[in-house]
C-alpha cells in the first residue's frame, strides 16, 4: 500500500503542501514527494485539482456482511436515569434505519431502568434490549463491555451507536477491542450512503478544526460514539400499548460478570456543577476577568438564566475556578442553546470547545479579538457594567411581569 | 522484590495550538506547523516519573514508547530529559495511516516484549485525533483493566493502585490490581521542565527502534491495512461570520442582550 504521485498531471501547484498538517509533502523538481511522515490521512487528495494523488493498494471491502442488519442504540444508564444522548441517538438513529430500511433497537444495561428506557419507544424504537440486574448499579466499564459485546454478536447490528460521554469514549473502544471492529470517536454527523449502503461517520478533529468523514472496512457493526446535544430528539409517537412485545428480556447470570473495579467512592454531592456539557446556557469568563472571585458575578448571571459558568484555560490556569470547568480543547466541548463569552479572546483552541453552540454572545473590550467572528452577537465593551446591569435588567424584568 | 515497570505511550503531534485563522480569508494557516508533543502525554510522562519517585525504589523502571516516524525519536528524547529512564520507537513505513485500532495492536505488542509491565499511562487523548480510543483499546487487547480520565493517583503499591477518574458529573474513585491501563487528565500535575542533566541524558541516550518485523507483526495487522476505519474525506468546517455588533450606550447594549434573550426564552 502507498500514496501515489501521478507525476503526468502534477503540476507541482502545492496546494497539497498547504493542507499537509504532517509536512509530509516536498516539491522535488516541481512533483510533489511524500515523505515518511505521512498519515493517509488524505487531505492532500481532496485538495489536488488534478486527481492526480491516490492512496494504492487498498483493497476494497470484499466480506459479505448480509448477516448482519439493522441500527442498536446504547442507552447509557447513569443509576436509573438513562442519559439524553441515548434519545437523541434514537432520533438519529430512526433517520438512518429508516435509509437503510432496516429495523431500529436499543439496548439499556443497568439497574432498574426499564422505565426510563421504555421512554425510548416515543423517540421511534421498534425494539428493546433490556438488561435489568443490580450487577450494573454502577457504571464498572469491564462488565458493561461484556453484557453490550454479548447483545451486539446475538443480534449483529450492522451500526451500533453509542454516546461520546466520559464513560461512553471509554467503555466502547473495549467493546469495539473485543468484537475486532472499528470505532469512529465523538461523531457530530452521521449519514448514509446511498449507494454503498455504509454509515459516513464525520467527526472534528485537530481540535475542530478539520472535519473528516470515515468509513468502517472490513469489519461490522459499523461503531460510532456520537457528541451528546449535537443530534435532535423528536418525539414522533407515544409508548405503543404493546410495547412488552417489543421488549427482549436478557436475563444473565449475575455471577458470571465480575468486574475486576472495586469502586471505593463516588462524589456525585459536589457543590459546583461541574457537568457543564448538561446545560442550555452557559455564561464563560476567560482572562478579561482579572482575578478568580469575579467570577460571582458570571455565576450570578448563570444561576439567574438557569445556566452553568464555563471558563477558558487561562481562567483555569490562573487557579480561578477549577478544571471540570474549562471550555476548549484541553477541557470539554460544549454545545448549549446559548454560549456567553465574557472576557475571552476567543483563542483557536477555545472555539474548538463552543463553536457550535446555537447562539454565541461575545462580550469583550477588544474589538478585534477573535472571539467576535464565532459569535452571533457582539458587544464590545466593559464586562463589568454589562453583566450586572443585564443582572438587573433580568430581575426588574421578571418582576414586571 | 519485584520490579515495577511503567511504560508511557506517546505520540508526535502537529501543534493545533500554534493554528491560527488567516484573517482575510477565514481559512485555517497549516503551513510551517512544528511537532510537539502531545499535550496530554506530558501529564503522563509526568506523573510516571512522580510514581517512581514517590515509591523511592531505584529499581523502578519508566520506558516511554512512541509510534511515529523517524523524527518521532524527538520527543521520546524530551521523555528521558524530564526523568524517563529509557525509550523506545516503533517506527515502519508498515505503520503509516493506523487508526486507533492498529495503533493499539502495535503498541500493545511492544509493551508485551518489553515483558513485565505493571502500568500503563496514556495523555487522555491526542491533539491531532481527538479520540481517546487508543488507552481502552490496547488495555482490551492486553486482557487489563483500563481506567480513564484519571485526575488522582491516591495509593499504589507492586499490586494494586487507588484511582480518581472524572467522569461528566462526578469522580470516582476505583481500586485496581496491577497490571493495568490508564490514561490522564491535566489535573493530575503540573509537568516539570527538563534539567540539565536531563538534557545530557536524552542527548547521550541510545533509543532502539522496533519495526514490524521486530515485533513479530504481519504488514496487514498494523498501519492504514491493518484499520477497520479509513478516512474517505477531509474538509474544513465553516467558520460562522455573521456577527451582529451590538451598538449604543451601555444601557441600550445591555437592553438589546435582554431582548435576545427573552426572545430565546430563557428570561
Amino acid at each position: 500500500m502507498e500514496i501515489k504521485i501521478n507525476r503526468e498531471t502534477c503540476t507541482g501547484c502545492s496546494l497539497c503542501k498547504k493542507v499537509c498538517l504532517y509536512n509530509a509533502i516536498e516539491i522535488v523538481n516541481g512533483k510533489v514527494v511524500i515523505n515518511e511522515s505521512c498519515t493517509f490521512c488524505g487531505a492532500c487528495i481532496e485538495a489536488c485539482k488534478f486527481n492526480s494523488i491516490e492512496i494504492a493498494g487498498l483493497s476494497e471491502d470484499k466480506k459479505d456482511f448480509s448477516d448482519y442488519g439493522g441500527v442498536c442504540v446504547y442507552l447509557e444508564a447513569n443509576g436509573s436515569v438513562i442519559a439524553d444522548v441515548g434519545f437523541e441517538l434514537i432520533s438519529k438513529g430512526r433517520e438512518l434505519a429508516d435509509r437503510l430500511g432496516a429495523e431500529l433497537s436499543a439496548v439499556a444495561v443497568g439497574n432498574s431502568i426499564k422505565n426510563e428506557a421504555v421512554e425510548g419507544f416515543r423517540y421511534g424504537l421498534d425494539k428493546l434490549y433490556l438488561i435489568d440486574n443490580p450487577v450494573f448499579s454502577n457504571n464498572l466499564d469491564d462488565i458493561f463491555a461484556m453484557a453490550l459485546a454479548q447483545v451486539i454478536k446475538k443480534y449483529k447490528p450492522e451500526i451500533f451507536l453509542a454516546g461520546a460521554t466520559a464513560f461512553g469514549r471509554t467503555l466502547i473502544p473495549a467493546v469495539a477491542a473485543m468484537l475486532k471492529t472499528g470505532l469512529t470517536a465523538d461523531c457530530t454527523g452521521l449519514e448514509i450512503d446511498d449507494e454503498k449502503k455504509i454509515l459516513l461517520q464525520t467527526r472534528p478533529t485537530f481540535g475542530g478544526n478539520i472535519l473528516a468523514t470515515i468509513v468502517t472496512r472490513n469489519a461490522r457493526p459499523q461503531m460510532a460514539t456520537v457528541r451528546p446535544h449535537v443530534m435532535e430528539k423528536r418525539i414522533i409517537s407515544e409508548i405503543p400499548p404493546d410495547y412488552e412485545d417489543k421488549i427482549e428480556y436478557i436475563r444473565i447470570d449475575g455471577s458470571g460478570f465480575k468486574t475486576r473495579y472495586k469502586l471505593v467512592s463516588m462524589d456525585s454531592k459536589l457543590n459546583e456543577k461541574i457537568n457543564i456539557t448538561d446545560y442550555n446556557i452557559i455564561v464563560s469568563g476567560g482572562r478579561g476577568l482579572g482575578e478568580g472571585n469575579k467570577f460571582s458575578i458570571l455565576r450570578e448571571l448563570a444561576d439567574l438564566l438557569g445556566g452553568v459558568v464555563g471558563a477558558s484555560r487561562a481562567a483555569v490556569d490562573s487557579g480561578w475556578i477549577s478544571y471540570p470547568h474549562q471550555v476548549g480543547q484541553t477541557g470539554k466541548t460544549v454545545n448549549p442553546r446559548i454560549y456567553i463569552a465574557c472576557g475571552i479572546s476567543g483563542a483557536i483552541q477555545h472555539l474548538a470547545g463552543m463553536q457550535t453552540s446555537d447562539i454565541i454572545i461575545a462580550i469583550n473590550k477588544d474589538p478585534d479579538a477573535p472571539i467576535f467572528k464565532v459569535a452571533n452577537y457582539g458587544i464590545v465593551g466593559d464586562l463589568f457594567e454589562i453583566i450586572p446591569k443585564l443582572i438587573k435588567r433580568i430581575k426588574n424584568g421578571k418582576l414586571m411581569v | 522484590m519485584i520490579k515495577i515497570k511503567i511504560v508511557v505511550c506517546i505520540k508526535q503531534v502537529p501543534a493545533t495550538t500554534e493554528i491560527k485563522i488567516d484573517p482575510k480569508t477565514n481559512t485555517l494557516i497549516r503551513e510551517g506547523i512544528e511537532n510537539i508533543i502531545n499535550p496530554f502525554d506530558c501529564y503522563a510522562i509526568e506523573e510516571a516519573v512522580r510514581i517512581k519517585e514517590r515509591l523511592g525504589d531505584p529499581d523502578i523502571e519508566v520506558i516511554a514508547i512512541t509510534m511515529g516516524p523517524s523524527q518521532a525519536i524527538e520527543i521520546l528524547k524530551e521523555a528521558i530529559s524530564v526523568g524517563v529512564d529509557k525509550a523506545v520507537l516503533l517506527s515502519d513505513k508498515a505503520f503509516a495511516g493506523a487508526d486507533t485500532w492498529a495503533t493499539a495492536t502495535t503498541l500493545a505488542r511492544a509493551i508485551n516484549k518489553i515483558g513485565d509491565c505493571s502500568l500503563v499511562l496514556l495523555g487522555k487523548q491526542t491533539l491531532d485525533g481527538d479520540t481517546g480510543q487508543v488507552g481502552p483499546e490496547l488495555a482490551q487487547k492486553m486482557g487489563i483493566p483500563f481506567v480513564g480520565y484519571v485526575s488522582n493517583i491516591l495509593e499504589m503499591d507492586q499490586n494494586k493502585m487507588k484511582v480518581k477518574r472524572l467522569m461528566e458529573d462526578r469522580y470516582e474513585t476505583f481500586e485496581i490490581n496491577l497490571p493495568s491501563a490508564i490514561s490522564v487528565i491535566k489535573d493530575i500535575n503540573v509537568p516539570r521542565v527538563p534539567s540539565l542533566r536531563g538534557k545530557l541524558k536524552a542527548k547521550n541516550a541510545e533509543i532502539p527502534v522496533w519495526g514490524a518485523e521486530m515485533l513479530g507483526l504481519d504488514v496487514n495487522e498494523v498501519g492504514l491495512l491493518g484499520s477497520y476505519t479509513q478516512v474517505v474525506k477531509i474538509f474544513t468546517p465553516q467558520i460562522k461570520h455573521e456577527t451582529t455588533l451590538i451598538e449604543g450606550t451601555p444601557d441600550e447594549k445591555v437592553e438589546h442582550l435582554y431582548r435576545i434573550l427573552k426572545e430565546s426564552h430563557v428570561v
